[in-house]
């Protein structure tokens, strides 16, 4: 009993810090539609703003919570930056782009907060008051966690205040139910959006403030607390605010829980929860169905297979990349195998989300369940070359199967979330499953024998397979088969009166887009001669979704284009210092002058070029 | 014999009985109107006869290749479509990525069953096919145009294109002259129509302009609050008292 209760309060407590993330990305979210990935980027500059205020403070109780209402104003005011000078020139944007955008916003902020803050951990030290206990219930509780679980609930209810008892809520309500219509009433936008953006990230900070306390501000905390952030707010409902308040309770209680008594699978525990909540009801606990934004009813680019002269240019660039080992050196090949591997891996991730329709953020689980089965069948089998390249595709097209039988019945972010949950758990799994998988420490010696251990052999190996494969998967999306998917894509009620089956054609894509990253990720495993947990992690799922929207996604080229532009890029700033910033404020300004992405850019160059042309 | 037979189909939502009991058929090559104030129960009807809603009560017969009544009622549009039905939405749902010829190849795929291949070009399947199609709709000028920027008449024109692409024995239209100029709206009726008579096709169609209704129409069903409040031909509706009062008003 004892047991239960304390367990209890505990979940409680990280429950409220939970609630206070998500509170701000969801508020966000209902309004500006904007899927901030800079979220937890936010949430740890509170944490590290917090630290440089309370650490110069006395150690008062007072003078505690006046830092942390500082923090929580200085994120706002940084919010309202980021808002004015970024997201707002986004809005008329694909809503992915969005997401890119913010995501050179975390690099950014990571290296920033590096250069400002060093990479050591920064905890302030504890005052008595912080450290002391209160009895409940015959229970020694620590103070500051009874304070915590206080401020969940406290928060709700003035934001509910806000949000019901003033002109602003109202606006703010209006606005997330439909905001087109709140604009043709005369509402100035800018300003709503810029308070709200505010408010997000001012509860952000917060929620950084306050957990600094009980741990330390440093720079991993970004994409671990948006990761989370993000789940209480899909299983809450995407803008229901109430919605995330259950969503924390269920899954801070849970984690507390499942620490203890499932010590084996907490990292799996939360997503699995999130999974089961989507399929049970697809638009989270207290969400409904997202109504289109009208404005954003962007004009489908038409999709035309590729002229005489771009025809020319990619043969060129082929004859190219196949002579390239008689030119470069050992690091360039390098460089260029990892790019072959890369236009797989992104043009298998473009079939799904642009003629699919399908955005994935958990792409890479694909990749890296390849990646493993190539290990398996080289380690455990004993298997060559030959037997990894046909098993792994395999294994990653049959369990994107499996998966993708829930995936396909869900729309937008919410599929894009299930995505990744199910790459954390497949993550979870290489990481925690250390007698099979080696855990963190992967699987070493894989490199293949005979032929294939010249580099450059293996750089053409590569070159075939990749390239080839992505150009088989173009080839599919101008076959009929592509024509099917994309016309469920482009009109759902049409398709369906023409008697096309939506959800057998969008598991089909999915097995075939998983089939296709499971390649690239078993061919990366043999040029590397290693896997590892990392290339199922949320980043390399990243590297896909850059890959493609850098390219441009409306684009058959696209993915090809951005993968190596993306590799090179990667490759080049790796070397230098502060390589995050830079790539950074590379990919926002590309975002900001191509929101077609590059080879959407250079086809409306093409075009406008041609029209001018007698 | 008839190509559709509804008998006492019925729909509610919550405590609002949207179709209260409709029964009615339509013969090859005839036109039918189905005309009623807005909530009388027109787009529920028609949601149900193509299977995006599943009725509560009654059935839907519709006739098959050698003239036998198949029970269709709660199939799902797919399969429906499959049978022979094609149909047009009241908000335009085509392909706004692909050509205009594209819109119909991609419809005369599914109709063939070629959706599931993976290697030649989806564009060189039955292309003479579709430009028949399509200059039969009057659109084979525009075939290589991007259907996202057609102007609204020439979308509902490419809407009946790949509604025929099936070779359907019914057409269900939903309010298809909607948002359209007042010529374009007769020239696309009088040539439903006459694709109506040539081929046999029964066309069952809602529309608001009174115009349109009592010139190309053969039959009217009048619906009031879920009912059926009349059906005959265009002279005896217009003549019909209750009608006026209820929905078309005095001055026709």
């Amino acid at each position: 009993m004892d047991f239960f209760l304390l367990q209890l309060l505990t979940g409680l407590a990280s429950a409220s810090s939970l609630f206070l993330v998500a509170a701000g990305l969801t508020v966000i979210f209902g309004v500006t539609r904007v899927v901030n990935f800079a979220h937890g980027s936010l949430f740890m500059l509170g944490a590290y703003i917090a630290w440089s205020i309370l650490s110069r403070l006395p150690r008062t109780p007072e003078h505690f919570a006046l830092g942390v209402l500082a923090t929580a104003l200085a994120t706002a005011a940084i919010g309202a930056l980021l808002e004015i000078a970024l997201l707002r020139r986004l809005y008329r944007a694909p809503e992915l782009l969005q997401l890119l955008a913010t995501f050179g916003v975390v690099l950014v902020v990571q290296d920033a907060a590096l250069w400002f803050w060093g990479p050591v951990d920064l905890a302030i030290s504890r005052p008595p008051w912080l450290r002391g206990a209160i009895e409940i219930a015959g229970l020694r509780f620590p103070f500051y966690d009874a304070v915590l679980i206080a401020v969940g609930p406290a928060v709700l209810g003035l934001l509910l205040l806000l949000f019901h008892r003033t002109r602003w809520g109202l606006l703010v309500r209006a606005a997330t139910q439909d905001r087109d219509m709140v604009a043709a009433l005369g509402v100035n936008q800018r300003v709503l959006y810029t308070s709200v953006f505010a408010l997000g990230a001012g509860l952000a900070g917060l929620g950084g403030a306050l957990a600094l306390p009980q741990g330390s501000a440093n720079l991993q905390m970004d994409l671990a607390v948006v990761t989370d952030a993000f789940v209480v707010v899909v299983v809450g409902g995407m803008g229901s605010l109430g919605g995330a308040f259950l969503a924390a309770l269920l899954i801070g209680v849970l984690q507390a829980f499942g620490i203890v008594l499932l010590p084996k699978i907490t990292l799996v525990l939360v997503f699995l929860v999130m999974a089961a909540v989507l399929v049970l009801r697809p638009h989270g606990l207290l969400g409904r169905p997202q109504t289109a934004a009208r404005s954003e009813a962007e004009a489908l680019a038409p999709i035309r297979p590729a002229g005489a002269a771009l025809q020319a240019a990619g043969l060129a660039s082929l004859a190219l990349a196949m002579a390239a080992p008689f030119v470069v050196g050992p690091y360039l090949l390098t460089v260029l195998t990892e790019a072959a591997i890369a236009v797989l891996f992104a043009a298998s991730l473009h079939l799904m989300m642009g003629p699919g329709g399908m955005a994935s953020f958990g792409h890479a689980a694909w990749f890296g369940i390849g990646a493993y089965a190539a290990a398996f069948a080289t380690k455990a089998l004993g298997g060559g070359l030959a037997t990894g390249l046909l098993l792994a595709p395999l294994a990653a097209g049959t369990m994107a199967l499996v998966i993708g039988w829930f995936v396909v019945r869900m729309s937008g972010v919410y599929l894009a979330m299930l995505t990744l949950a199910f790459a954390q758990i497949a993550w979870a799994v290489s990481f925690q499953w250390v007698e099979v998988t080696g855990g963190d420490n992967g699987i070493l010696g894989l490199w293949p024998q005979g032929w294939a251990m010249d580099p450059r052999a293996m750089y053409w190996l590569a070159l075939a397979l990749c390239v080839g494969g992505a150009l088989l998967l173009r080839r599919i999306l101008f076959a009929p088969f592509g024509f099917a998917l994309r016309a469920t894509r482009d009109s759902p009620l049409r398709a369906a009166a023409i008697g096309l089956d939506a959800p057998r054609l969008r598991l089909a894509a999915f097995a075939i887009a998983g089939a296709a990253a499971g390649l690239s990720g078993a061919v990366f495993a043999y040029a590397k001669g290693s896997v590892f947990p990392t290339y199922m992690a949320i980043p390399h799922s990243v590297d896909a979704l850059v890959a493609v929207l850098l390219g441009g996604v409306q684009t058959m080229a696209g993915p090809i284009v951005g993968a190596v532009a993306f590799t090179v890029l990667q490759s080049w700033l790796l070397t230098s210092e502060f390589w995050r910033f830079k790539l950074g404020l590379l990919i926002v300004l590309l975002v900001l002058a191509f929101p077609g992405g590059i080879a959407g850019a250079a086809a409306a160059a093409w075009n406008r070029f041609r029209r001018y042309q007698p | 014999m008839s190509t559709l037979e509804v008998r006492d189909l019925r729909k509610s939502f919550g405590a609002i009985d949207a179709v209260a009991g409709l029964s009615f058929t339509l013969a090859p090559g005839e036109m039918l109107a189905v005309i009623g104030p807005n909530g009388a129960g027109k787009s529920t009807c028609f949601n149900m006869l193509n299977g995006q809603l599943r009725p509560d009560a009654g059935k839907i017969l519709l006739a098959g290749p050698n003239g036998t009544m198949q029970d269709i009622t709660g199939l799902p549009p797919r399969e429906i479509w499959r049978l022979g039905v094609g149909r047009t939405f009241q908000i335009t749902a085509t392909f706004a990525s692909m050509t205009v010829r594209e819109n119909v190849q991609t419809a005369l795929l599914s109709h063939h069953r070629r959706t599931w291949r993976f290697w030649r070009p989806a564009n060189r399947h039955a292309g003479p096919e579709a430009d028949r199609l399509l200059a039969r709709v009057g659109m084979q000028s525009q075939a290589d145009r991007p259907a996202g920027i057609l102007a609204y008449g020439d979308l509902k024109r490419l809407e009946l294109a790949i509604a025929l692409a099936n070779a359907p024995r019914l057409l269900l239209m939903d309010e298809p002259t909607a948002g359209m100029a007042p010529a374009e709206r007769t020239a696309l009726m009088t040539l439903t129509r006459d694709i109506a008579r040539t081929e046999g096709v029964a066309v069952l169609f809602t529309e608001h302009d009174m115009d349109v209704v009592f010139g190309v129409a053969d039959r009217i069903l009048v619906l009031n609050r879920g009912h059926l409040i009349a059906e005959g031909p265009p002279a005896e509706i217009r003549e019909n008292p209750e009608i006026r009062a209820v929905y078309l008003g005095a001055h026709i």
